[in-house]
């Protein structure tokens, strides 16, 4: 598979190479080439980090527009969790939910209750499995697509249960097709998503079978007509929509979410892929084996922090990490009745259809010989270079920079801290032709003047 | 040593006592072995053995010198440290057996498997101690024949 599709696209008409995303890209992905940015897809993960420091909005992530709704005859709206942190403390998921219907969506469902059951059937997962530990949670794309990328001995670590929002979509179109009389695939299930990489985890999921989502939207386009939608929900008693509130869902919005609800005693929860790297660095040194399970998100705080929501990320988690104690105090327990997960769980309901593969960065050459000579001609340019990853020459270190020359994307002149070099080599280049040349011309001139004499002057 | 094309050859210092740039060296090892395409296998075993090397010295040594040379039959991780050396190779090559103190068992380190996991990873394993002076290590680990 040489082709990836990615969720980020770049306008290059507002693009202006200010390098401010070659900078931050986690991966290393991004390049400047003629004054634009420039993804190299190969080393893409899709996180969004450019997305947030473009100053000229100029990275877009593809999300699907809201008239892709009209392709269906019925759609159903799936919000992440991380949508019912967008607003107020008294805004519960119940009026968000009503407040989607009003936009144009047959259906709103909440996929909370889903990720609860979800949570049990890890917590069922964890009980029976003997391999290599910890397991690390599949639920952010970006994560499973670092991991296929930069950790491919961790592969058979990511938990093999699907994610809720691809469960909860093909259940609820196998229901809506039954009750509704329709084909499947006349149902549109639309992911309300707070970041750019679960749109890939549709159009391309990492385990190469078909998504059951058809498209995702993104929280930030819809949160101002939702805002106006819900002004018009009626208000309904408090209490009651917070019963509604299943808490073994909720905090998957949030890092650490899932753990602290399932009360598991021997897991980590890791965000933001700086952090994710140092933890996944020690897992494959064997130094994490006495812990279970972690739930890592790329995104700083989980996906609170996804680039495509709306409201300040701590405000966030602080809202749903208050939703969970207040249903931890009111004893409010409004889960999925274990048993018939269980059950479920045995039926093999939850596994992902597809195995996960590696899909490791193409080596320097595919001939280990000549990459073993690439790898010691990168050093010794590297050596060469100033080591001060000024960015100047459109990569976004001096070590990387060293790499693209080697792969030949680069010349080694783009540095310009090889232009007084060039100068130098130019001038004497120059002063040898100008030697020549005036030789040239001197011996000329003396042929001359001797066949003038010769001739004489006329 | 052979100087030839093919082979190439990088030396890491490491400090005893710097917990924190701890792991750096074996990170980078296994970095390089990605860059060059080995297999992702035999990249773990490598960066296994090379972060119990590591961390033998970060514990227990002043100073070494990690050689990795990489050529297309075989990698090769020599360690070089100065340091208390081993007075009993064969016990210190037993599971479980550690000098480690308890502050380093407090952090997760000293469970007697460095030694015993640095063998289990590698081809070919020699170790030679002097105590009072240092230990030097040879890893050696075989790479198939693949297109």
């Amino acid at each position: 598979m040489d082709q990836y599709f990615h969720s980020i696209r770049i306008d290059t008409e507002r693009c202006d190479g200010r390098m401010k995303c070659m900078r931050v890209c986690p991966t290393q992905a991004i390049r400047i080439r003629n004054g634009k940015s420039f993804i190299i897809e190969e080393k893409c993960i899709d996180c969004g980090e450019c997305i947030t420091v473009c100053p000229h909005n100029a990275i877009i992530p593809l999300t699907d527009p809201f008239g892709e709704l009209t392709k269906f005859r019925h759609t159903v709206a799936l919000p992440s969790p991380a949508l019912y942190a967008q607003f107020g403390r008294e805004i519960l998921p119940e009026k968000i939910l009503s407040g989607i219907k009003k936009l144009g969506f047959d259906d709103a469902f909440d996929l909370a209750l889903t990720c609860g059951e979800v949570s049990f059937a890890i917590q069922e997962y964890l009980r029976e499995y003997k391999g290599p530990k910890p397991l690390i949670s599949n639920v952010c794309p970006t994560v499973v697509r670092l991991i296929q990328v930069r950790y491919p001995s961790l592969i058979d670590q990511i938990i093999p249960i699907d994610t809720p929002r691809e469960l909860a979509a093909r259940e609820i179109k196998k229901k809506k097709s039954k009750q509704l009389g329709l084909k499947e695939k006349e149902i549109g299930a639309f992911y309300l998503t707070p970041c750019p990489v679960k749109m890939i985890s549709i159009k391309q999921p990492a385990e190469k079978g078909k998504s059951h989502i058809d498209g995702a939207i993104s929280i930030s386009d819809i949160y101002g007509p939702l805002l106006s939608a819900m002004e018009s929900v009626e208000k309904g008693s408090y209490r009651k929509a917070l019963e509604n509130i299943c808490i073994l869902g909720i905090g998957w919005a949030i890092v650490g979410g899932i753990c602290r609800t399932l009360r598991l005693k021997n897991s980590l929860a890791v965000s933001g892929l700086g952090e994710i790297l140092k933890v996944f660095d020690d897992i494959e040194r064997g130094k994490l084996r006495n812990i279970d399970f972690i739930e890592a998100y790329s995104c700083t705080e989980g996906c609170v922090g996804g680039s495509l929501t709306v409201e300040n990320l701590y405000i966030s988690y602080n809202k749903i990490l208050k939703l969970i104690e207040t249903l931890e105090f009111e004893q409010i327990k409004a889960c999925p009745d274990i048993r018939e997960v269980r059950k479920l769980y045995s039926q093999k309901y939850f596994f992902i259809d597809g195995k996960l593969e590696p899909r490791p960065l193409k080596p320097l050459d595919k001939d280990l010989a000549k990459a073993i000579k690439k790898r010691k001609e990168k050093d010794d340019i590297y050596e060469s270079l100033p080591k001060i990853d000024c960015g100047a020459c459109g990569a976004p270190t001096c070590l990387t920079f060293a790499e693209d020359v080697v792969k030949g994307e680069a010349e080694l002149t783009n540095c310009i801290f090889n232009l007084p070099q060039r100068f130098t080599d130019l001038s004497q280049e120059l002063s040898e032709l100008l030697n020549k040349f005036t030789f040239l011309s001197q011996t000329k001139s003396h042929t001359k003047k001797t066949s003038k004499k010769g001739k004489g002057i006329k | 040593m052979m100087n030839n094309e093919n082979e190439l050859s990088q030396h890491f210092e490491i400090t005893g006592g710097d917990f924190s740039k701890a792991g750096k060296t074996s990170t980078s090892i296994k970095e390089i072995l990605q860059e060059i395409g080995i297999d992702p296998l035999i990249i773990v075993r490598m960066a296994i053995a090379a972060y119990e090397a590591e961390m033998n010295v970060v514990m227990y040594a002043q100073r070494g010198v990690l050689t990795l040379n990489i050529t297309p039959e075989k990698l090769r991780l020599k360690l070089e440290d100065e340091g208390p050396g081993i007075e009993n190779i064969d016990l210190a090559m037993q599971e479980g057996f550690s000098t480690a103190t308890d502050e380093m068992r407090e952090m997760g380190f000293g469970a007697g498997m460095g030694l015993p996991n640095i063998k289990k990873n590698a081809d070919k394993f020699e170790i030679s101690s002097t105590p009072g002076k240092g230990t030097s290590l040879n890893i050696i680990i075989c790479l198939d024949k693949k297109g």
